[in-house]
Formats: C-alpha cells, structure tokens, sequence
C-alpha cells in the first residue's frame, strides 16, 4: 500500500514532469560527462596494460651499434631481469614508386622459427615469414591500411644501401607500435612510417649483424626500478655503442599513448566537475523554487497533523528523486556514451581488444553531488517554510512585502509605464533569485564561450604550427650527420628556393631530478623557415652557447630563462653539457630544446654537421625534385608540410581533442536547460498576476511582456558575466587538453563570445517561445482562483 | 432604477449551456439558461457550489467560453467573440473583483489602479478611484502593507476605475470578517448608485441579496428564481 504522501509525491512529480524532466536532463548530463571520461580513461589504460601485458613488452630498450650475442647472456642474468631477448632493428626506405617521395620504415627481426619472446606481435592477417624466407615480411596493419597495401604485395625497400623487393605475407599490430612517428617528426601519421618484421637470419644479413644484435629488450622482475638496470645495460654494453638504453616510459610510442591518456584523465578530473557543478548549482535553484511553490501546501500537511520531520522528508524525497533520476539516467547513458567513445578510441589507439572498466567512484561523485545539490536546494527552503503556522497556510497568502526593497522603478517612474515597473521591483525584490538564474545563464554561457574557445585553439594551434612558425614546404632528413655541403647540392637542385640546416640530436635534460629524454636541435641563429616565437608571437633568436627551451619543457624541468641545466647528449662524443636557459619559446607541438646549430656542433666537437634540411620548393618542379633526393645517398626520409599539417589535424580530430565536440553539445544543451527552466520558474511564480493581467483586459502580448521582460533582463545581465566566466573557464579547459605533446593556445575570438551570446540569446527566444505558449493556454479563471 | 430595468437590457442571455469534460464524466455546470439583465442594476447571483453562478460569470465575463447558447452585450454576441475581441471587451467593458483580490504584490495600491488606467479607453483618475473606495490615504501602500479589506479595496478602485460598463465581483467578501465585509459591499453599492454601473455579485452570502435590485438563485445549472426588490437596503444595513 502506497502511503498517501507518497501518492501525492508521484503525482506532483508528474505535475512539474516537464520542470523535473530538464533539472533531470541537465544533472543527468553533469553525471553521463563524469561516467563518460573517467570510464573511457580506465578503459583506455587497463586496455593499454593488459595489452602491453599479453605481448609482452618490454620494460628496458638498450640500443647499442653492435654487439655479440654472447654479451646478452651477461645482462640476462641479472637477478632483476625476468626475460631477455636480442633483436636486429634497421632503418630503410621505402620506395612508392615514380613521383612519389620515399617512405620511412623500420625493419626489426623476428626470431628464425616462432615469435618473439618479448615485443610480440598480434598477427592480424597472413602468416608469419617461413623460417628461411629472406624476402618475406609482416608489415605493420596501420600502415598497410593507410596505403591500401595488401598481403601478396611486395615493396621495393632499401636496407642498408641496397635494394631488395620484399613480398608481404602477413599484416601485423604491435604493442610497440600503436603510433608510429618518424624519427625526427612529432605527429604520428599511419601512412608515413612503416615497419616491417622479416626472419633474423635474413635481416642479419642485411644488415651486417651475424652472430650479432643491435637492439636488446628486457622485462624486468614485478617492483624493478628500471633506472638501475638502465644503468647497468649502459655501462655493460658501453664498448658496443649502446647509445643509451631506456624504459618503457620513454618508448615513443607508449609516451604518445600515456600523454595522449593523461590528456584525457585531465580532461576527465577538470571538466566534468565543472559541469556537474553548474548542473548542480541549477538544480538547487530550481529545488529551491519548487518547495516555495509548495509553501502552502506545506502548512496544510502540518495542519493536518504530519511532524515536520515527515513533511521535510517528504518534499525531501520529491527532490532527490528528480536528482536520483538524473543521475541514473546520466550513469546509464555515461556507460554507453563512455562505451562508444572507447570503440571509437580503439581504432585511434590500433588496440586489438578492449577492456571495458568502469569507475565506481565517478558513479559515486556524480549521485553523491546531485544529491546533496538537490538535498541542500530543498532543505534551505523546508527549513524557511517550517516557520509557518499551519493556520497561516489556511488564509490567503499575504502579499509579498514590496515596500522595503530599494525601489529602483521608483527612481525612473517618469519614463516607465506599469508592467515595466513590475518586471523592475520584481527583480530588486529578489536579487537572490535573480543572482540565480543570472549566475546560471552566465555559467551555461560561459561553458559554451570556453568551449568554442577552446575548438578554435586547435585551430589557431594548428595555423601557427604551419603558418607563422614553419614557413618551409619541406624537410629531409638524414640517416647520419652528414657534411653542411650537402645542403649547397640540395639548393642547387631545381626547384629548391630556400634551404635552412638543421641539427637533432638525442640528449636527456636534467635540472636535479627532473629530467626529460627528447632531442636537442640545432638551429640558425635566426631560424627562418622553422621560426622560434615567444609568448606575444615574435620570433626569438637563439644566443650561442645557451639553449631555449619549450614552454611545456620548461615546466617540466622546473627551470626559467638564466637557469642552468645539464644535457647529456646522447650521440657522437656524449658531452655532458652545462648550459644556461636563454630563452623560453612558445610551442604548441613536442616539447623541443633549441641550441644555435654552429655552438651545437662545437659542443659536439663535430662541427659543420647537420642531419637534416628544410627547404622551400617550387611546386612546379616538384616531382623532378622528389626524384633527385630519392637519388641522394644518406636520405632517411622527407616529409612535406602539407602532409604533417593534415596529420597533426587528423589528430586532433580523432583523438582526445575530438572530445570538444562532445563537450560542446553538452555546453549547449546544458546552457538551454538553464535557460529554459528560469523562464519556467518565471511563470509558474507569476501565472496568478499573468492570469489578473489577462482578466483585466491586457493582450497576451502585454501581460507577455511582464513575464518575458524579466526573463530579457536576466540574460542582458547574465552576458557580461558569462564573458568574465568563460575567461577562467577557458583557462581550466585549456589546461586539461594540453599534453606535451601538442599545447592548445588560448585566443579569445570575438567570434566565440559572439556565438555564445547569439546561443544565449536563441535558447532565451526559444524558452520565451515555449514559456509564451503556456501564457495562452493559461486557464483565467483556475489561475485566479487558487491562492498561489 | 426601475425604469432603467425596463429600458435597455444589459446582457441578454439564450439557451446557454456549459459543460466541463465528455462522455459519462461531463459535468453540466449550466443547462440552457436564459436570463435578461437590465442596465444599471445590483444583481446578486445566490446559490449553492457548484450551481453555475460563477460559471455564469465566467462566461458573461468572457473570461471562459459556452458550450452552447447566446450571450449577447448590448447587442454584440459574445460568444461568437475571437480571443482577441474577448480581450478588448474585458479591456473596455468588463470590471473584476476576485475572492482573493489579485494584486500585484510588486505595486503600491495607486499603480495597481494605474496599471488598468494606462491601457483603458476612457478611465478616471486612479486617485479618484481610490477615493471612492475611501483609501485615497493609503494610495501608496504596497498591498503586503494593506489589510485584507483594504486590499479588495483597491482591487475594486482597480475594477472601477476604468469606468467599466459592468463591474463582476466573484465572492468579493468571501475572505473578509463581517465589518471589512460590509465596507466592502457599501463600496460596491457606491459604485453602482453613482457611476450606474451594472454590478454583478456572486456570493454564499444570502443576507447580501437585501442590498440587490434583483436577485437570482441558482440551482443545478438552472435559474430557479428570480426576485426583485424595490426597496433595497444600504449595505450597512445588511444582517451578516
């Protein structure tokens, strides 16, 4: 048997079902972007462990030049070292056929019969190599795919300075590979970078390496650090050219990936609370409203002889049932929309499967705040409304008391006519309820104005990624440093303009214990076609024997310009440099260190080398000019702007940043239900004086006019604070998208606000709309005839 | 009064039906009443709940619509009356006074008056109007600063002051104790001895019909009686 009370609770639940359902809708939106992040970020990380888990990954990379294989044993044995392996891993190219630039790729062995012990790999299609095939390859799956490339194609590869034609026989997906970036570049892209796994003995071969292995991989025991074995690797195969071995962590693949997951749990602890919060600051205004509504009813209930403490459980329960159903609905569709979203990740992360995670405690914070949002709207009002005497309940109600408040249509009474003095006293006597829902359009406006802040900052990053700061058409790069006279034959090829030299080397930067493995480059002095800019977009020069360093860099280092750092480079001689920071650079991708490129050589005692070129190209002359670096000896790989700018698009587009886009929709319907409900509460406070207006022979237009004015001046208001908010909001947002990998700039367009006004002002419209149709259904005479 | 009664009827009223819902849940809240008002008058419409009287009301007020009949105002036909021409007849026409008043809390008793003046076609000062309800004292109170009588009160200055042709009161003393209630009835009966407004009265209220020029007691959607008198008492005459 259903109590009485509780009859009532589900029938006023269904009275205001259309109220009930859009506080409903937006906490349950607050809740589903909660569910929805944190979900897809387990999701993601559990995916990428077990991943990385069953293929066996290994914890420690040691690169070395050239060592025998006998010296594996000696690592291997290492009470640390849970498994070892040696592997042969070659640089080659790629030749696509005539007029067409060559292709990157990476060549790694497997082992003669059977997979490898560690860095497996997931065999998507074909077989694995016969063990003595010398010609027989699995090539990666992403790039096959971004080519077109099938299993029985052959590729004309050259390892080593030697051409073979190598038959594909298997497509593969590693662990090791779930983003593949040419060495040098920063955007991953599927379809310029390759690898492809042959039979060992057919790679040694190849490569000069018999009885011998270039690359050692190690899993290390459960609770390892693998800082000491890093250590002990590099001091043990130091006489072999190890060019200094390195974790898991460093891994570019996993460091993308983790960066990538990272940028979405920032996402996930800043964004969503701040939608939950406006959701919930929304649902105590309205609860709030809807227990005032109630005030009289309230009285006769204690009238009747209900406790007070039955009666506040009562419209307790009504309250956080509204939230408990949003919330639920939220979770639901937060599963499912966290679901989707990690479907959609999987591709763009090439895992083989998935392992679906959910958060508890998202689901816990997102009732818990809706609940007490709904709780404390409504207990503040309860509280207010015990203070009536049930006999108080049973008259009519006394007027609100208007002759206190500051009477600011006193002030302008010449100008303005009654309704409008109306619209006026009503919001001077409830600055609160006004400060409400102005603070509520603001917030919504201010979601919206950040949010589409935040969808231009990729753009604006990547226009000034390609526009202001790389002016070249393309960059070679070199296999080996190679002498600055190649960068006179490469000007003297037709169609090249301009060329520009450009020094990388591999260097771990260290201030106490922050320490960061990245690259150093050198550049001009005053880099033309790859400019350096400061914070205000003005180009930086670099000042010899100093290094400037990334903004992102620079805070992970903890350093500032006129700091000293250490930087260990890792190639030619390995200097250990001491250099002052000289300048802080913008940069919205990586984070670089930059050197002068004369002081860099001189540092590495080899000066006069560069290991790659930018160039400026005359696009008539492009295919001759493909031609003749293809013919170059020492080319490793070039690479077009026009192609790194679509990838780094496609990136954003596909992967963490395309959450913007949900995140929009959220901040748009969010900034509606805001909308929409205050001008609901407006009616249904005013309906009696709309009816009376009515009655006394005001059109729907003027008696519309004392309701929809309040609802005008309200969003007027609420404008300007929703730019001041969407600022900070703004920052909060920016920050958790950036990585470092790429950093969003924060540019305030005019054209953001201005499209967050005109949504304000459209979900206003369409509320006034809505609100203005139930003015001419209102009943008259029921409307007059209750009490209020 | 009398022989205005014969004169020019007000509102004649033929077959007029009213029925709230459909099927075996309709209600028939009038059942083809006719009725014939003459101008000028106090009529008191007395009857049980539920009668039709208010419904009647309602109806001649143009604030509801009939579910068949006639209604016809000084030979317009409201019942074939737009929304937008019901409008303008209750602007132009029609005076209100409500049970529970109906003020905006948010204006002092002059600019509730006002905010009827601004829009009516031919209105009097609201200071008269609120003279003529005896508050011209009080005329810039807020109503939370109003007692109860006061306030319909001003809702009757409001109703008045646009000079309406016929002034409906739906139970104006029904939240009133017996003083406040017969100042009340005294300011209504003012108004239609000095302004000839025809004044409507719906009420529980039976000792109310001796201050009537006619009364009319319903029942069951129907009129059951009509009665005349011409000898009304002054409303501080009226036994509560």
């Amino acid at each position: 048997m259903v109590a009485p009370l509780d009859r009532k609770l589900l029938r006023d639940l269904w009275r205001i079902k259309g109220q009930a359902g859009a506080i409903a809708l937006v906490i349950g939106l607050g809740v589903l972007m909660q569910v929805m992040m944190t979900g897809l970020v387990n999701t993601l990380d559990e995916t990428r462990l077990a991943y990385y888990d069953r293929y066996r990954l290994a914890d420690v990379f040691v690169p070395v030049t050239r060592a025998p294989e006998r010296m594996a044993e000696r690592l291997a044995s290492d009470r640390r070292v849970a498994a070892a392996t040696t592997r042969i891993k070659g640089q080659a190219l790629i030749d696509p056929g005539a007029g067409a630039l060559p292709i990157r790729a990476q060549a790694l062995s497997l082992p003669d019969a059977g997979t490898p012990r560690l860095n497996d790999i997931y065999l998507a299609e074909g077989r694995l190599p016969r063990s003595a095939s010398a010609d027989e390859i699995v090539l990666l799956t992403a790039f096959a795919k971004a080519r077109g490339i099938a299993p029985g194609d052959s590729l004309d590869v050259t390892m080593n300075g030697a051409r073979h034609s190598l038959r594909i026989v298997g497509l593969a997906r590693a662990p090791e590979f779930l983003y593949t970036t040419a060495p040098g570049e920063l955007v991953p892209d599927d379809a310029r970078f390759a690898v492809f796994w042959m039979r060992r003995t057919a790679l040694a071969a190849a490569y000069d390496l018999r009885g011998a292995f270039n690359e050692m991989l190690l899993k290390l025991e459960r609770g390892t650090n693998p800082q000491a074995i890093i250590d002990v690797a590099d001091r043990t195969l130091a006489p072999f050219g190890a060019t200094g071995a390195y974790g898991l962590a460093d891994l570019p693949s996993n460091r993308f990936v983790t960066e990538e997951i990272r940028g979405l749990t920032s996402s996930a602890t800043t964004v969503p609370p701040i939608f939950l919060g406006i959701a919930a600051f929304l649902l105590y205004i309205v609860v709030a409203r809807i227990v005032q509504a109630e005030r009289e009813q309230i009285g006769l209930l204690k009238a009747f002889g209900y406790s007070g403490a039955e009666v506040s459980l009562h419209y307790l329960k009504l309250v956080v049932l509204i939230a408990v159903v949003g919330a639920v609905a939220g979770s639901i569709a937060g599963i499912s929309a966290g679901h989707a979203l990690a479907v959609f990740y999987q591709t763009y992360f090439k895992f083989p499967f998935l392992v679906f995670t959910l958060d508890p405690i998202s689901f816990v914070t997102g009732f818990a705040i809706s609940i007490l949002a709904a709780t404390m709207g409504g207990l503040a009002v309860v509280r207010h409304v015990f203070a009536l005497t049930p006999a108080v309940a049973m008259r009519p109600p006394a007027p609100p008391d208007y002759s206190r408040t500051f009477d600011l249509a006193g002030v302008f009474r010449r100008v303005l006519d009654q309704p409008s003095r109306m619209v006026l006293r009503r919001l001077s006597r409830y600055p609160g309820r006004m400060l409400g829902s102005v603070v509520g359009i603001a917030a919504g406006m201010a979601l919206s104005a950040s949010t589409l802040t935040v969808v231009s900052g990729f753009t604006t990053a990547v226009d000034l990624s390609f526009t202001v700061m790389n002016r070249s058409d393309m960059t070679v790069m070199f296999t080996h440093p190679v002498p600055r006279k190649t960068l006179l034959e490469l000007r003297r090829m037709d169609g090249v303009q301009r060329t520009e030299p450009l020094r990388i080397v591999p260097a771990i930067l260290r201030n106490g214990t922050n320490t960061y493995r990245g690259t150093l480059e050198g550049r001009p002095r005053e880099p033309a076609l790859n400019r350096i800019i400061d914070a205000n977009e003005e180009p930086l020069a670099l000042r010899g024997g100093g290094i400037t360093l990334a903004e992102p860099l620079a805070d992970i280092l903890k350093v500032r310009t006129g700091d000293m750092l250490y930087v260990e480079v890792r190639e030619g001689r390995r200097p250990v440099l001491h250099l002052p920071v000289t300048a802080v650079a913008q940069t919205l991708l990586g984070a670089p260190a930059f050197m002068e490129i004369d002081a860099l050589g001189r540092a590495l005692n080899e000066p006069g080398r560069i290991s790659g070129a930018l160039l400026t190209i005359d696009s008539a002359s492009r295919e001759t000019l493909y031609q003749a670096i293809k013919d170059m000896p020492a080319v490793a790989g070039v690479t077009l702007k026009a192609d790194a700018r679509t990838a780094l698009v496609d990136l954003m587009n596909t992967g963490p940043g395309s959450v913007r886009y949900v995140m929009l929709l959220v901040a748009a319907i969010i900034t509606f239900g805001i909308v929409y409900n205050a001008a609901r509460i407006a009616f249904a406070e005013r309906s009696r004086d709309l009816a009376s207006l009515r009655v006394m022979g005001f059109t729907r237009a003027e008696a519309g006019f004392v309701l929809l004015g309040e609802l005008a001046i309200v969003t007027l208001l609420a404008i300007p604070l929703g730019i001041g908010l969407g600022y900070g909001l703004t920052w909060a947002i920016v920050e958790g998208f950036s990585t470092d990998l790429y950093q969003i700039p924060v540019v305030f367009h005019a054209s953001n606000y201005g499209a967050a006004i005109l949504a304000v002002v459209i979900a206003a419209t369409v509320s006034a709309f809505l609100v203005w149709r139930n003015l001419t259904r209102l009943d008259l005479v029921s409307a007059l005839k209750t009490r209020e | 009064m009398q022989s205005q009664s014969q004169t020019t009827p007000i509102f004649t009223v033929t077959s007029l039906s009213k029925v709230y819902g459909t099927g075996p849940a309709a209600v028939h809240a009038l059942r083809g009443l006719d009725l014939t008002l003459p101008e000028g008058e106090l009529v008191v419409l007395l009857g049980p709940s539920g009668s039709g009287k208010s419904t009647l009301l309602n109806i001649i007020g143009g604030l509801d619509r009939a579910s068949d009949g006639r209604v016809m105002f000084q030979g317009s036909d409201l019942t074939a009356m737009s929304d937008k021409q019901l409008t303008r007849y209750r602007r132009d026409h029609v005076g209100f006074v409500f049970q529970f008043y109906n003020l905006m809390p948010s204006l002092t008793a002059y600019e509730n008056v006002e905010l009827v003046t601004e829009i009516a076609a031919n209105p009097m000062e609201p200071a008269e109007a609120l003279a003529l309800v005896g508050l011209a004292a009080r005329s810039h109170h807020y109503p939370s600063e109003l007692s109860g009588g006061e306030q319909q009160r001003v809702a009757i200055a409001r109703a008045v002051a646009k000079q309406p042709t016929v002034l409906f009161c739906d139970e104006p003393t029904g939240a009133l104790d017996s003083t406040t209630g017969r100042a009340v009835l005294k300011v209504l009966s003012d108004v239609n001895k000095r302004l000839g407004t025809t004044v409507l009265i719906v009420t529980h209220a039976a000792a109310t019909a001796a201050m009537a020029n006619r009364v009319i007691h319903f029942s069951d959607g129907d009129i059951r009686e009509v009665v005349c008198n011409d000898t009304p008492l002054s409303a501080a005459d009226i036994e509560w």
